[in-house]
């Protein structure tokens, strides 16, 4: 009874709270856009379907490239690829610190010991810097590989947090008791120390996807993308690349990077939203 | 990754001085700063012999020689850069070499030394990012603090900041040098001084070079100042909740006396945030110094991957490192004097 009067509270203060709603409303938007945008469009995304460059018109919404492809086209297919490398990158991320931390923090000694200084390790190392010299290593690569490099990197704060909280709930009466009553280590974490920290989890969840969009920006921008696509990230390079500032085509490099700020902002707004639902403290008084 | 400073509830206190002695403190960082270097040397090392596209051939190839030639040529080469030797002996000589400051000698600028580029590249990468990120992190500190808990503030700052630690790096820099460089035309926004000019000490080469240093600056600075004050913010919101704030605030304490205190506390999670966010600066910066082509280490990455000189992005490899490293060594020495816990801890009471 009181678990559930609790959950109706959070609901409550979640519901109320306006940058929740604003946040989540703006990603769903988004999400929309990239489902039904690409269903708007039969142009394909390297096609060139323009002259050369043209600014936006009802023909072309978003205007085209120096090369005549449909800026459009582009922008929608990059947003579908942005949530996608965000939400396997972001998942990969948030397990693989989820899983350390526990590991390290409910085993603690020596096993502790070892996580730890391996989470410190990939912490100082600058990623982006260590993900361009592997990336570099392959001709073609997919949004999974990038996906999958992304998460293997921007997983040690999460560790780190979730491993700090293990500590500090391991050694609780209601803990104890279930070691004491024969409980699996495994068992024990999932259904009596995981369900404590759930709020944490889901914000952590939430920065992991924006950081990983973020990321997945910056090595599409220096060209180690996806080999066989287009994104958002690549789109600003070619913008770059082929004088688009120069040439005055603000409408090839302001779309791409104003989505990404877009839904990163949003995902931040909601975090906090949803960190305010959860913490009494954080409430507006 | 994330660009938000993102600790909170107990992640902080962890790696802390206070739990251990200073001593031991240390011991263990310097543990972590060998072992990465190690990993990070031996990872470094892997790369120009393991990766697709031999830069050997690409050398060759750029002589258009005949084949015979070629192929002794080929042969020359392999045994200038080291590269016909027992795979363990190579490993050892290049640690060897690091050591003597010997980074090889690049390809693609053939036949200048590896070191002799990035040293040319670096003093335009720390005058970029230095200012950047101790200006970011004093104003977005400052900013933060006075907007908790300040309705008008909040609402107003606070979005702002939120927009700015959203953008990507890319797009704000892309957006400045568009804008101001060539809407407005009010700044340059690309090289690092006049393509007319040598660089030599001079009041117009010094002056050309701060107008071409300012609008990469500012990207830079501004996409940090958002996340400093937002972690700030929450950081402050998260000590006037606490115990002892409320104590205070029972026996009356003036408002302004609590905030300082509660400054203060919201400090050190701000230092160690600045050592986690080091990574996120230096892609940041990466893709900055990229837009405006700016001759930096970021920018010679670029050059290297684009020219598959793969000794000279391994030089870049390690420097980058190097200065992340002695960063995050520096973050580490500012925290303990910072600390009240650990001067305790240093006089031997700890």
């Amino acid at each position: 009874m009181a678990v559930f009067k609790q959950k109706n509270e959070i609901v409550y203060f979640a519901v109320q709270n306006a940058k929740l709603r604003v946040g989540l409303l703006v990603v769903c938007l988004m999400v929309l856009l990239a489902i039904i945008g690409p269903m708007l469009t039969d142009r394909q995304p390297r096609e060139f379907v323009a002259p050369g460059p043209l600014p936006p018109s009802s023909e072309y919404w978003f205007g085209t490239t120096s090369f005549g492809e449909d800026v459009y086209t582009q922008f929608v297919h990059g947003l579908r690829a942005t949530f996608i490398v965000g939400l396997l990158g972001g998942g990969l991320g948030t397990l693989l610190g989820v899983l350390i931390g526990f590991t390290a923090g409910y085993r603690g000694g020596i096993v502790d010991e070892i996580l730890n200084m391996f989470t410190n390790i990939v912490l100082v190392v600058p990623s982006l810097v260590v993900l361009i010299i592997v990336v570099a290593y392959l001709d073609v690569r997919g949004f999974l590989f990038e996906s999958v490099f992304i998460g293997c990197f921007a997983w040690p704060w999460v560790a780190r947090a979730v491993r700090a909280q293990t500590f500090s709930l391991r050694n609780r009466d209601f803990v104890d008791l279930a070691r004491l009553s024969g409980m699996k280590p495994w068992r024990i974490i999932a259904t009596e120390i995981a369900p404590n920290m759930l709020s944490y989890l889901l914000l952590a969840s939430i920065l992991q996807f924006g950081g990983a969009i973020l990321t997945a920006a910056a090595l599409d921008f220096i060209g180690l993308g996806p080999t066989n696509a287009v994104s958002l990230g690549l789109m600003m390079n070619h913008a770059v690349i082929y004088g688009a500032l120069l040439l005055g085509m603000w409408w090839w490099f302001i779309p791409p990077g104003l989505a990404i700020t877009t839904i990163v902002g949003a995902l931040y707004v909601t975090n906090v939203g949803l960190d305010e639902a959860f913490n009494p403290k954080l409430r507006e008084m | 990754m994330s660009p938000l400073p993102h600790y909170g509830r107990g992640d902080t206190s962890l790696d802390t001085p206070h739990g251990s002695t200073v001593k031991r403190y240390f011991g263990r960082k310097l543990l972590v700063y060998l072992a990465t270097l190690f990993l990070a040397v031996s990872v470094d090392w892997l790369v120009p012999r393991f990766m697709p596209g031999n830069p050997i051939q690409i050398l060759v190839a750029r002589a258009n020689l005949k084949a015979e030639s070629a192929k002794m040529l080929y042969g020359h080469y392999m045994q200038a850069f080291g590269l016909d030797l027992p795979i363990w002996k190579q490993y050892l000589n290049f640690w060897n070499a690091l050591f003597r400051g010997d980074l090889g000698i690049s390809v693609w600028l053939f036949p200048r030394p590896v070191l002799q580029i990035i040293m040319d590249a670096v003093p335009f990468s720390l005058a970029l990012m230095l200012p950047a990120i101790l200006l970011s992190w004093l104003a977005g500190n400052w900013f933060g603090a006075f907007a908790a808990r300040s309705r008008r503030l909040d609402n107003t700052l606070l979005p702002v900041s939120y927009v700015l630690t959203s953008t990507p790096y890319m797009w704000l820099g892309i957006l400045m040098a568009w804008l101001f460089g060539i809407v407005l035309r009010i700044f340059p926004f690309s090289g690092a001084y006049d393509f007319g000019m040598m660089m030599h000490w001079s009041w117009a080469f010094a002056w050309s070079a701060l107008q071409h240093w300012f609008l990469p600056f500012i990207s830079l600075f501004l996409v940090m100042f958002g996340g400093w004050a937002i972690g700030m913010r929450n950081m402050i919101i998260y000590e006037l909740e606490s115990d002892y704030a409320h104590y205070l605030q029972a026996v009356g304490a003036p408002t302004s006396l609590i905030r300082r205190y509660a400054f203060r506390n919201a400090m050190l999670p701000q230092i160690t945030g600045l050592a986690l966010q080091l990574g996120v600066i230096v892609a940041g910066q990466l893709v900055t110094e990229i837009v405006f082509a700016y001759p930096g280490v970021g920018y010679l990455i670029l050059q290297a991957i684009q020219n598959h000189d793969l000794f000279l992005l391994q030089g870049c490899f390690l420097f980058v490192i190097f200065g992340v490293l002695i960063a995050n060594f520096v973050i580490d020495i500012a925290y303990v004097l910072v600390d009240p816990r650990t001067r305790t801890g240093m006089q031997g009471t700890g």
